[in-house]
């Protein structure tokens, strides 16, 4: 049943580009890189409670570093230029995320909103690089003799590397990392004597969250073909962070259902932009109110009855001595 | 093996332990008793690193403990729980016995994120000895369960099963009978016996259950105002003048 659920929505991706108008295609590139963002911002914020309010800035130094590998060495295969991504802004997760170390809640939050307006203004100095606010066209991705110049073959780049990073990320929450990671949201004294090195692990989830944020950058800059400063604004941090939190705090579907259910919404407010954060603060302070755990929790709640797993109902565990 | 001397620690000026000692030989219950404020976990927070003393000296088996930070003593064999439970009360029962085993597990975020056959292979063994620690401890019907979801009584026995996971040499227990019914305390007497016989475990215990800290430990420190003010087997204690009028005869009230 589930194999099959899973084997018809793997057709359906596929296939998605025949069937759908090609602004739809579109869309669904944005869609999985917004999901890719908010895998890694989960593993960070989620997982590690530790909040950012600074993920736009990683996705630009991706998008950058991307969009000038292709454009500096033209011939260069995508993934060299996804590669590069991927490590640059990972080397600038581990270098914010080792002064981090010592701020927690929020504290930590203003230094990553600090780190987004950095990156910005970086952009923006750098203008030799980046052309600043003129803005960066970004040539099409190149795979050996081909350039995959149409909609379609940029959505099947993206669900490719989209694919290799979920399923990468499914395996490290289920083994002894994820789940250090989780350990110290839950209790960093018991983390530690369990034999956890919390630093090392913290800083592990700066520098994977980044990893993640800047493939995703990477991936953005060819899907839309053109980078410019102002598309990474604070704005968009805190879209990210309402993915996670819709999605599930501490869940990698929930991730991509939230990553999902926003990036459509945010595209079909487009044109009433005025009221775009209205309908967002509204969409988040509902799902914290009446759905705590965001749509990971409440599909798993809806499974568990039918599964009939046990469940010992809270509110039985007697008071504080 | 485990030795500590002459530990002094204040907070805001209010000396908390003044020149405190003890010994725990291997496969040796010991008790450390007192009245409220004692200072009885604050012995518990300097050997695991929590806190850090003014003087004095740990050491276990040879090795200096104060120079050492918390996960780095807990590699060296010593697993504790908590006085108010730590459970990780997000994650299954399952996920805490298993996060107790983090430091004989070896694999890494790359060879994870990969899925490697060698960590299935460890991931499946780790799993089986989690299961087999459950099952030791009656939680085996829980293992799915969310650790907040349950009862106070079966939480404090997650916090062992996830200290017992890391495999120590020596078990700190803070409480371990708190908030426990009687036939729950007796209960645990007997899985603390077992445990150090069948794992060869030294346990130091904080416990102000008289009759559960008489019936099980060989020896009892008795912490007064910050200073031991007797150190003896368990019949030698009750008969103390001098604990009687600190502790015993206080309870009586």
């Amino acid at each position: 049943m589930r194999s099959l659920t899973l084997a018809m929505g793997a057709a359906g991706l596929l296939l998605w580009p025949w069937a759908a108008p090609r602004y739809f295609v579109f869309l669904a590139s944005l869609i999985v890189v917004n999901a890719i963002v908010a895998i890694g911002l989960n593993l960070l914020s989620g997982y590690t409670n530790q909040l950012s309010f600074g993920h736009a800035g990683f996705l630009a130094v991706g998008a950058y570093t991307a969009a000038i590998v292709a454009t500096r060495a033209p011939g260069a295969p995508v993934v060299v230029a996804l590669l590069a991504a991927a490590l640059v802004t990972a080397l600038v997760g581990l270098l914010l995320g080792v002064p981090c170390l010592r701020l927690e809640g929020l504290y930590l939050a203003m230094a990553t909103l600090a780190f987004g307006f950095v990156v910005v203004e970086a952009i923006l100095n750098l203008d030799g690089l980046t052309r600043g606010n003129d803005g960066l066209r970004v040539p099409a991705a190149r795979l050996g003799p081909w350039a995959l110049a149409t909609d379609g073959a940029r959505y099947y780049l993206v669900l490719v590397v989209g694919a290799a990073m979920v399923w990468a990320a499914l395996n490290l929450v289920r083994t002894r990392t994820g789940r250090a990671l989780l350990a110290i949201r839950e209790s960093e004294v018991a983390a530690q004597a369990s034999g956890i090195h919390v630093a090392r692990y913290k800083t592990l989830a700066f520098v994977i969250s980044a990893l993640y944020t800047g493939v995703a950058g990477g991936l953005f800059a060819f899907v839309v073909g053109f980078l410019s400063p102002d598309a990474f604004d604070v704005f968009l941090s805190v879209d990210f962070i309402a993915m996670i939190i819709l999605g599930g705090l501490g869940s990698v579907p929930g991730s991509m259902a939230g990553a999902a259910v926003l990036t459509v919404l945010n595209d079909s407010l487009a044109g009433f932009q005025n009221y775009r954060p209205l309908v967002f603060g509204a969409i988040l302070i509902a799902s914290m109110l009446f759905m705590p755990g965001g749509i990971a929790s409440a599909a798993r709640r809806l499974r568990a009855p039918l599964a009939g797993h046990p469940r010992v109902a809270p509110g039985s565990r007697p008071g504080p001595e | 093996m485990l030795s500590v001397e002459n530990l002094a620690i204040s907070f805001g000026g209010l000396a908390a332990l003044r020149g405190f000692s003890v010994e725990v030989a291997e496969r040796e219950i010991v008790a450390l008793i007192g009245p409220n404020g004692a200072g009885k976990s604050t012995v518990f927070n300097i050997v695991t690193g929590l806190e850090r003393p003014a003087s004095g000296r740990v050491t276990f088996l040879g090795k200096d403990l104060l120079a050492m930070v918390p996960h780095a003593i807990a590699r060296c064999g010593i697993a504790r729980t908590f006085q108010n439970t730590e459970v990780f009360r997000q994650l299954t029962v399952l996920d805490n016995v298993l996060i107790g085993c983090h430091a004989h597990l070896s694999a890494g975020a790359l060879r994870g994120a990969l899925g490697l056959p060698a960590v299935g292979r460890e991931e499946a063994a780790a799993r089986e000895t989690a299961h087999a620690l459950l099952a030791r401890l009656g939680l085996d019907d829980h293992a799915g369960v969310e650790a907040r979801a349950l009862p106070l009584g079966l939480q404090k026995r997650v916090e062992l099963a996830r200290a017992l996971a890391a495999e120590p040499r020596l078990l700190l227990l803070d409480e371990p009978a708190g908030g426990l019914n009687p036939t729950e305390t007796r209960a645990l007497m007997g899985l603390i016996v077992r445990l150090r016989d069948e794992r060869g475990l030294a346990i130091l215990l904080v416990e102000h259950d008289m009759e559960f800290v008489m019936s099980i430990s060989d020896r009892v420190a008795v912490l007064n105002d910050g200073r031991k003010i007797a150190d003896g087997k368990p019949g030698a204690i009750a008969a103390d003048p001098g604990v009687i009028e600190a502790y015993l005869g206080r309870e009586d009230d």
